[in-house]
Formats: C-alpha cells, sequence, structure tokens
C-alpha cells in the first residue's frame, strides 16, 4: 500500500447477529456483545485478551483450551460464549499471584520439566487443577495420574515429566497434618 | 559462580512466562483490526480448473478481498525450490494459489480475507470452482508403473528423483559374500502434528515502509530473504519474527507455505494487519508430511555374521511437489549402514510424485526409515544365521579405536562427508543387555509362555547425523545499565529451550546467572546472519558460535577491569556478575565495567559518570577510542562446522502382545543414548522422551491414510491417533558422554533422536513375542492390531 493511494473501504464487522453475554472471568464480572457464534475459547482470547486459553484442534481432543467452568474442566473451544453466560470461569491467568509468583502446580511444571514448547500447558493445568481442587479422591498411581491427563495431548514432553508434576504439586497442595 | 553450569540441570528460563499463560505465540499477538484469511481447498487429488467464480464470495457481507491467482500479481509463481540437487529434472514446486491444476486435496486454489474467519470461511464456501476430476494412483509402488497416471505430466512414471551412492567396492565385496539376507521394509506417511498448527500474521506500516511478520516459522530469516526478494523490498524494511511456537518438528521448516507469502501481500495491499491461523484440518491436509518410504534391502556377509557389503534400493514419497529437494532420502540414504563397519554400500532411490500433501522433513528426517530398514535386516540375518541378535551387533558394531570412520562416496544432506566422529557403540549396546537383563530373557519368555503371555525383546541401535551447516552466528553483549547478558543467534524455538541452554554457555565464560542471560532469537531485527532451526543443530552450530562469542567477550571484559582495578588482567576473575582481583574482596560489576568501556558524554547514573569526558579516569590525550577499538562489550563470531557430528544410541523394550486383542503394551523401555557433552541433560532428557513418544506414535499409531482418489481419511484427531499419556509408558533413559572432536563444546545434537529407533525396536519386540504362535515378520510401520491380527491368521 502507497501512502498516495486512497485507501479501500474495507468492511468492519460482520452480519453475524449478536447477543449479550454475561459471566464471571478469574473472579471478574465481564459483559460483552459477540457474534452468537462465537466460540468462547475465542471469546476469551480475542475478547477479553486472556490469550493463555489456547486453541489445538477446535474439535475437543486436544485439551489445549481446557479451562474451567464451575469448577470443573471444560473444553473452551467445543463451548459457545452464549454458553457461558452466567457462569463462572477461570482460565490459566489466574493462577499466579500478582507478583507473578507461579501457584504450585504451575513451579511443579517447572521443577519436574513439565513444559517444552508451553502450547498444550495451560490446558494441562487447568485440567489438572480441577482435579485436585476437587473433592474426589484423585488417584496418583502411574495408571492414576495417566487417566487424570488422558484428554490433553502433547506432542513434545512425551508425558513423563507431566506426571512427576502432578505427583509434586498433589503433594504440595495437600493440607499438610495439623493445618486443617 | 565457580561451578560449571555447562552439564547442570538449570531450570528453564522461559518457563515462568509460559506457565503464567503470558506467552506470545502468533495469534496472542493483538494487532488492532486484524482481517482474518480462509482458504478454498481443492478437493480433487488431481484435476484441472475449468474455471473460479468468486462472484458470490466477493459479495458476503464482511469480506475484504479474494484472491485467486489471477489477482496476486508476483505471486502467480511457482514457489521457491529451496535446495536443488542433480539428482532432480525441472523439479515442480506449488503455486501459492492453484493455476489451471490441482495436485492434491487441500491444495489452496483461493484466499479470502474477512472479518473474522468465521465470516471468512463462510465466504470461502461460496467460492465456486468447476473442475474436472483426472485419475490418480496414491499406492506409491504402483505409481512408478509405466501406465500409472500422471502428477506432473513432465515426469514420466512420476519420479521426481533418482539418485544413486556408492561407498567402498560394493560388487567385489557382495562376490566374496557367503550370506545373503533380503528384506523389504515399510514405513507409512505421517505427520509432525505439532499442537500449536501453522500461523502468520503480517503488518505493514505505511509510515516507515517496513513490512512485519510474524510467523511460526523455523527459518525466519530465509523467509526474510524470499518475502525481500519476491516483493522486491529492501530487506531491511522486512522484519520477520518467530515469536514462541507451539511445536515445529520440521513441518514448520518448510518455506513457503502459501499462507506465508499471501499474508503478507493481502496487509500490504489492504492497509491493515492480516492473521492466517491454520486449523487442525487444514493441518493436515496442508502441510507437509513425511515417511513413506519402501526399502528393498540386502546384507552380504560371512557366516560369521560380518556384513561385508550392503545394497539398498528404496522408494520415497515425495508427495506433489519437491520443494525441499531430496533432503529426507538422502539423509535416509547416508544414514542406511547405520552404527556398523559395513564398509562397502550401494544405495539408491527414486523419489515418486504422488497427488498427495508434499513431503519435507518430520523430526528424524529419513533416519527412522533408514533405521527400520537396517535393523529389521540385522535381526533377520541374524536369525538366520541362528545368532543372537546383540551378537550380531557386536560383530558389526564400529569398535572405539576406528573413529573417525568415514564412509568415503556418501554425501550427507549439508553437502560434506559422511564421517561417524566418536562414540562407544559397544559400551552402549553392553549397557542396554544389562539393562534389559537380557542373558534371562529367554527363561523369562517362556515362563510368561507357560502362563499364556507373549513377551518379546525388542531392540535397535541408530545413528544420528546432527549438527549440520552451513553456519550459525552468535552475538554477545553486556549491557551498561543491568550489567545483565543479552545474546543473540539466528534460530528459533519451538519448544527446545534455547534459552537456556545457551545463557548456561554465555554464563559459564562471564561468570553471571544464567537467568541473567537473556537470548533473543527468530527475530531478523535483533540478528539476520544464520540459516534456521533443524536437523538437531541448535546447540552444535549456534551453540558454539555463541561460546567463542563470549569468550570474546569475556577477554575484553577481563582487560577493561584490570585497568579498573589497576590489576594485571592474569589476576583478575569474572563471577557473580563482577570482575574480581582473585583471591581478594576486590570487585568491580560488570555493568560498570561495561559502561566503563563505553566513553559518554552524558552521564545518567554513578556508572556513566566514571565514563564522561572530564573524568579522572578518561583519556584526555586522543581519541576516546583507538583505531579499530570499539566500544563496549560485545562480539559476535560465527560457527562453521567441517562435517556433522554423529550421536547414537540404542533402545530396548520389553514388549506385551496380546494375541487375542491385537493389543501391544509395552513393559519396559529403556533408552542409551549419546549425544556427546550435554550442555543440560534435563533438556535432554526431555528432547529424547519427547521423541520417544512420537516415536512410538509412528510405530503404532500414527498414519495418514488416503482412499484411493486421494481424499485424506483421518485429517483430525478424533480417527489419526496422537498417542495420549494412557499410551506412552515409562522410560529408562542413560548417558554416554563421548565428546564430539569437531567442535570445541564436544557436543552433538539431540532433538530428533528420541524417535528414530522406536518402530524398529517395537517391531521386533512384537516379532519375537508371536514367534512361539508363528507369528511371521513385522517389517512395516505403524503395527496396528489388524497387521497383527493378519499375521497371526496366516499362521
Ligand atoms: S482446542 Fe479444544 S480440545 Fe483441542
Ligand atoms: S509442551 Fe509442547 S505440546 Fe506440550
Amino acid at each position: 500500500m502507497a501512502r498516495g493511494k486512497i485507501k479501500p473501504k474495507l468492511p468492519q464487522s460482520s452480519d453475524d447477529p449478536r447477543v449479550s453475554v454475561k459471566l464471571t472471568v478469574n473472579g471478574e464480572e465481564v459483559t460483552r456483545e459477540v457474534s452468537v457464534r462465537m466460540l468462547l475459547s475465542d471469546f476469551l482470547r480475542h475478547e477479553l485478551g486472556l490469550t493463555g486459553t489456547h486453541v489445538g484442534c477446535e474439535h475437543g481432543i486436544c485439551g489445549a483450551c481446557t479451562i474451567v467452568m464451575d469448577g470443573k474442566a471444560a473444553r473452551s473451544c467445543l463451548t459457545f460464549a452464549v454458553q457461558a453466560s452466567g457462569r463462572e470461569i477461570r482460565t490459566i491467568e489466574s493462577l499466579a499471584d500478582p507478583d507473578g509468583t507461579l501457584h504450585p502446580l504451575q513451579q511443579a511444571f517447572q521443577d519436574c520439566h513439565g513444559l517444552q514448547c508451553g502450547y498444550c500447558t495451560p490446558g494441562m493445568i487447568m485440567n489438572i487443577l480441577s482435579h485436585l481442587e476437587s473433592d474426589a479422591e484423585i488417584d496418583l498411581s502411574d495408571a492414576g495420574v495417566r487417566e487424570i491427563l488422558a484428554g490433553n495431548l502433547c506432542r513434545c514432553t512425551g508425558y513423563q515429566n507431566i506426571i512427576a508434576a502432578v505427583r509434586r504439586a498433589a503433594d504440595h497442595m495437600a493440607p499438610k497434618a495439623g493445618q486443617e | 559462580m565457580s561451578t560449571r553450569l555447562f552439564g547442570a540441570r538449570i531450570k528453564r528460563n522461559i518457563d515462568p512466562q509460559l506457565l503464567r499463560g503470558e506467552g506470545s505465540f502468533i495469534d496472542d499477538i493483538p494487532l488492532a483490526q486484524a482481517l482474518h484469511v480462509a482458504f478454498v481447498r481443492s478437493p480433487f487429488a488431481r484435476a484441472r480448473i475449468n474455471s473460479i467464480d468468486i462472484s458470490a464470495a466477493v459479495a458476503h457481507p464482511g469480506v475484504a478481498a479474494v484472491y485467486t491467482c489471477d489477482n496476486v500479481g508476483p505471486l502467480d509463481i511457482e514457489m521457491p525450490l529451496l535446495i536443488p540437487h542433480s539428482s532432480m529434472h525441472d523439479a515442480r514446486t506449488q503455486r501459492p494459489l492453484a493455476r489451471d491444476d490441482v495436485y492434491y486435496v487441500g491444495q489452496t486454489v483461493a484466499m479470502v480475507v474477512a472479518v473474522d474467519r468465521y465470516t471468512a470461511e463462510d465466504a470461502a464456501a461460496l467460492v465456486d470452482v468447476d473442475y474436472d476430476p483426472r485419475d490418480v494412483e496414491i499406492d506409491l509402488e504402483k505409481a512408478i508403473l509405466d501406465d500409472a497416471p500422471l502428477v506432473h505430466d513432465t515426469h514420466e512414471r512420476n519420479v521426481a528423483a533418482h539418485f544413486v551412492q556408492v561407498c567402498g567396492y560394493p560388487d567385489s565385496a557382495i562376490a566374496q559374500a557367503e550370506h545373503v539376507t533380503k528384506i523389504r521394509v515399510q514405513v507409512d506417511r505421517s505427520t509432525a502434528a505439532p499442537m500449536e498448527c501453522r500461523a502468520v500474521a503480517a503488518q505493514f506500516d505505511e509510515v516507515t515502509g517496513e513490512l512485519t511478520v510474524w510467523d511460526g516459522t523455523q527459518a525466519p530469516i530465509s523467509v526474510r530473504g524470499g518475502l525481500a526478494s519476491i516483493f522486491k523490498l529492501d530487506e531491511d524494511k522486512v522484519r520477520v519474527i518467530a515469536p514462541n511456537v507451539g511445536g515445529g518438528f520440521g513441518q514448520k521448516v518448510l518455506l513457503f507455505y502459501p499462507d506465508e507469502l499471501l499474508v503478507p501481500m493481502a496487509a500490504m495491499q489492504l492497509g491493515r494487519p492480516v492473521k492466517y491461523i491454520e486449523d487442525r484440518r487444514e493441518n493436515f491436509v496442508g502441510s507437509s508430511q513425511e515417511r513413506t518410504q519402501i526399502h528393498f534391502m540386502e546384507l552380504y556377509a560371512k557366516k560369521t555374521g560380518e556384513v561385508i557389503a550392503l545394497r539398498d534400493s528404496f522408494l520415497h514419497d515425495t508427495g506433489a511437489f519437491i520443494p525441499y529437494g531430496i533432503a529426507v532420502a538422502q539423509v535416509a540414504s547416508t544414514s542406511i549402514a547405520g552404527p556398523y563397519r559395513i564398509p562397502n554400500i550401494w544405495v539408491e532411490f527414486k523419489a515418486i510424485y504422488t497427488p498427495t500433501v508434499p513431503v519435507t522433513p518430520y523430526r528424524g528426517c529419513g533416519r527412522p526409515q533408514a533405521c527400520f530398514a537396517i535393523e529389521r535386516a540385522m535381526d533377520q540375518l541374524a536369525d538366520e544365521l541362528g545368532l543372537d541378535r546383540f551378537e550380531i551387533r557386536r560383530r558389526n558394531l564400529i569398535a572405539d579405536h576406528e573413529f573417525p570412520y568415514d564412509r568415503e562416496g556418501l554425501i550427507f544432506a549439508d553437502g560434506l562427508k559422511v564421517s561417524l566422529d566418536s562414540g562407544q557403540y559397544h559400551k552402549a549396546l553392553a549397557m542396554m543387555e544389562e539393562r534389559l537383563d537380557a542373558p534371562s530373557f529367554a527363561a523369562e519368555q517362556a515362563k510368561a509362555r507357560a502362563e499364556g503371555k507373549h513377551l518379546g525383546l525388542g531392540l535397535a541401535f541408530y545413528v544420528e547425523g546432527t549438527g549440520l551447516g552451513p553456519y550459525e552466528g552468535g552475538h554477545v553483549r553486556i549491557h551498561p545499565i543491568t550489567g545483565k547478558v543479552y545474546v543473540n543467534t539466528g534460530l528459533t524455538s519451538q519448544g527446545q529451550g534455547h534459552d537456556t541452554v545457551f545463557a548456561q554457555i554465555a554464563a559459564d565464560q562471564l561468570g553471571v546467572k544464567p537467568e541473567d542471560v537473556i537470548l533473543v532469537e527468530g527475530d531478523t531485527k535483533a540478528f539476520d546472519w544464520g540459516v534456521a532451526t533443524f536437523a538437531s543443530r541448535a546447540a552444535v552450530v549456534s551453540g558454539n558460535a555463541i561460546h567463542k562469542s563470549a569468550m570474546i567477550v569475556k577477554r575484553k571484559a577481563l582487560q577493561a577491569a584490570a585497568n579498573m582495578l589497576e590489576a594485571d588482567v592474569g589476576d583478575v576473575e569474572l563471577k557473580d556478575g563482577a570482575a574480581w582481583i582473585k583471591g581478594t574482596d576486590r570487585k568491580v560489576p560488570l555493568s560498570a565495567v561495561a559502561t566503563a568501556t563505553n566513553p559518554l558524554r552524558y552521564a545518567f547514573n554513578e556508572a556513566a559518570q566514571a565514563a564522561t569526558q572530564f573524568a579522572p579516569a578518561s583519556r584526555h590525550d586522543g581519541p576516546s577510542l583507538d583505531e579499530g577499538e570499539h566500544p563496549g562489550l560485545e562480539a559476535t563470531d560465527y560457527y562453521s562446522p567441517p562435517c556433522a557430528t554423529w550421536a547414537y544410541g540404542v533402545h530396548g523394550a520389553l514388549i506385551e502382545v496380546d494375541p487375542e486383542l491385537c493389543s501391544v503394551t509395552i513393559r519396559k523401555y529403556v533408552c542409551i543414548h549419546d549425544c556427546g557433552n550435554m550442555i543440560n541433560p534435563m533438556i535432554v532428557e526431555g528432547q529424547v522422551m519427547g521423541g520417544i513418544a512420537q516415536g512410538l506414535g509412528g510405530a503404532m499409531y500414527e498414519r495418514i491414510e488416503f482412499d484411493e482418489t486421494g481424499n485424506m481419511l483421518n485429517a483430525n484427531f478424533v480417527d489419526f491417533l496422537v498417542p495420549y499419556a494412557t499410551e506412552i509408558p515409562d522410560v529408562e533413559i542413560h548417558h554416554l558422554e563421548t565428546p564430539s572432536p569437531l567442535n570445541a563444546l564436544g557436543v552433538k545434537g539431540v532433538g530428533e533422536a528420541g524417535c528414530i529407533a522406536v518402530g524398529a525396536v517395537v517391531a521386533s519386540g512384537v516379532e519375537d513375542a508371536l514367534k512361539a504362535l508363528g507369528g511371521g515378520t513385522f517389517r512395516h510401520t505403524p503395527i496396528t492390531p489388524s497387521m497383527i491380527h493378519a499375521a497371526l491368521d496366516a499362521a
């Protein structure tokens, strides 16, 4: 585009019908007008700018887009933004302290070298977190941890170090005797 | 900081940012008012295009532009042939947007640019293309027959390249053979499937005339070169940035994919940022794949099992185009004799066009296929001669004293000789024997069989030519204000932890903490000499370049500090971020040394005051910098390897096969590997483990399937089975460290190592497990339950 040329007239928006969505994300209430077919993953990433939630397949297999919705792990690529109206959502951005100090689960990933490219990591962490925080007993045997991870693909690590990170985090997050 | 960082398990610098969700992958970079791209792709494997009607798409609300080959100006071309080679004639490459013909399902035919991806996809569906489908042949062995339909009319029997290499005197050796073993092996097509698909975004700044392209590429400097030359732009006006990239595994080293040219073009024409974020289906049908090779190998041996000659002739599927030249086949052909002495080699390949997604390197790049061929052949030879599988290898492995072991006559993919530079192959094999407790395995196997279980031992050795040239550079500078060390190189990282291993190298020289070394790479504005990340070369080539630069900076810092401390340079050392007079507590911080070496007019802090022109320490007798002297503590140097350095390893497994379910369970998996001196064993193990997981995918699950019309049947993660944690076993990794004599750090590459041997290990283990049932041979990966079922059925 040369500066001396008349700028082309370009569209600003699509013709999609729009809908108002109101939800809580990382403890903050947000309201936006969005296309009825906007995916929750796109909503979080591009409407709210929370780009820590990644998209690896958009068909519910890789788990990269996992967030925690009302306390349960959910695929944001299989959810429309409008379906999340009224819900409470947590994303990877909510874990570390405001000063940047990592959450014990994040720290365990670093300590155990549980990430390489880091693309699958936020989804992994949100999925694991939903298990670690749930009231249900978690099975930390090798098979048990692998089962927890069975909805998240990682192409880099071969999982071994992620399994170690889950155990380490579970250890750190377990209420110490006498602290309950 | 006197302990050496090289060799330490240092945690990665990059992790906190990635863990907090603050990484910057391409689609994370906010670009105001960005437009989005969707492609119209061919639904036919081979067809003639009669017409393309874009009118409905253009009229669709929210559409900014629709492109076909008719309105892309300088991009209506065949894209560059990246690696020319005399074995190809008239090598064919793809056009960004098809003109007249399409050559595979998924080939880009038109591009829609719209306000969002949703709208762009809607409009792409409105582009009306009239095709005239042609006959196709997808089967590699049928594609070379006289009457096979042609992918390109220019290439008879679909042969894209034909190449023969010879080492030693195979004919006379063959005449002396006492035994010959013949084998056909096949490895099927797979794909890298990085978790982040490919992505490109571009922005054109009308004020500065600068084009910025964010590209998830492994080769930003080359991308810039191509963009500048195709668009006729000044190189300085094109900036290519590969930010955080979610895995590459070779798929992202190819340039150009159509979008890498078309997106920048659209950004320049439309005056708004433009983004193309590939989706998973597009990654399957539109981004490079690899692996299909069929080898016919013959080993000529003495009765003792000593192999004196090897003949191998193989077919290599290159897909519809051959933009990366013969690299994959050439790596396979030059790795064909593996770790064995085999002094006489005749190896031939034909690269074949098929109307499928183009083939370029995927992690391993021909090595897994070569390893599968030679290792399966070795097993068969052992079987025929009644030798144990460890024994046949012992009798043929190159001995320690024979290094460097040259394979005269073979030329590697870097155009240089094949010279296995160092190793302890026999020791590695012995370690494996011990780890698997191989001597007692037969008894264990018999016992298991008595209990109705079918156990097998799998074994394979591999070599890996790594650290290819031509060269890389390293720029090292100590920042005058913070004293932190800035390092640049021309590579990119897709998760390998460059920022940490390069920090360890620089920090060792400069006496700083590794977290105070800041690596900036993958940005042509930061450093623009170099090649790319591929062929397990980063640690070797950039690592040594950075090491050399850091040594120069160290020398400068010591000299300057000696002047400031009024000490002899030999008495000064760098540690804990400062220069010290050895054995005393007298020191000056590196930041102050860096400031003092930069003659100043204006002071901005205390250290700077000492560097201004009227300060007592400043020179008052002539220019502040002598002729040829440079300000600051900074250096740039380069490393260009004399030839590849060869890593190696041996993998072994205990495998159980359930003959009823035809399922394979890996009970134990052991990897012994040697990549020379390790910079960071934690990162090395991560690379190896990740490679093994990918190898297991290829060995048992991952196969790209085409129907006979050339449509991909499993272009998604539901049907193309990338292993989850539930499919990958624990792996035991053991290291040997035989330094490479070829470079100062003694390092070899490790990026691809893990995946190479896995297919051969699994095949040999499954075969061993089913031997008692007459399960026959396994010479084709991936080994699926149906293949096991068929083998048992035939028994
Ligand atoms: S992106 Fe949602 S599961 Fe893959
Ligand atoms: S760390 Fe790269 S995909 Fe998991």
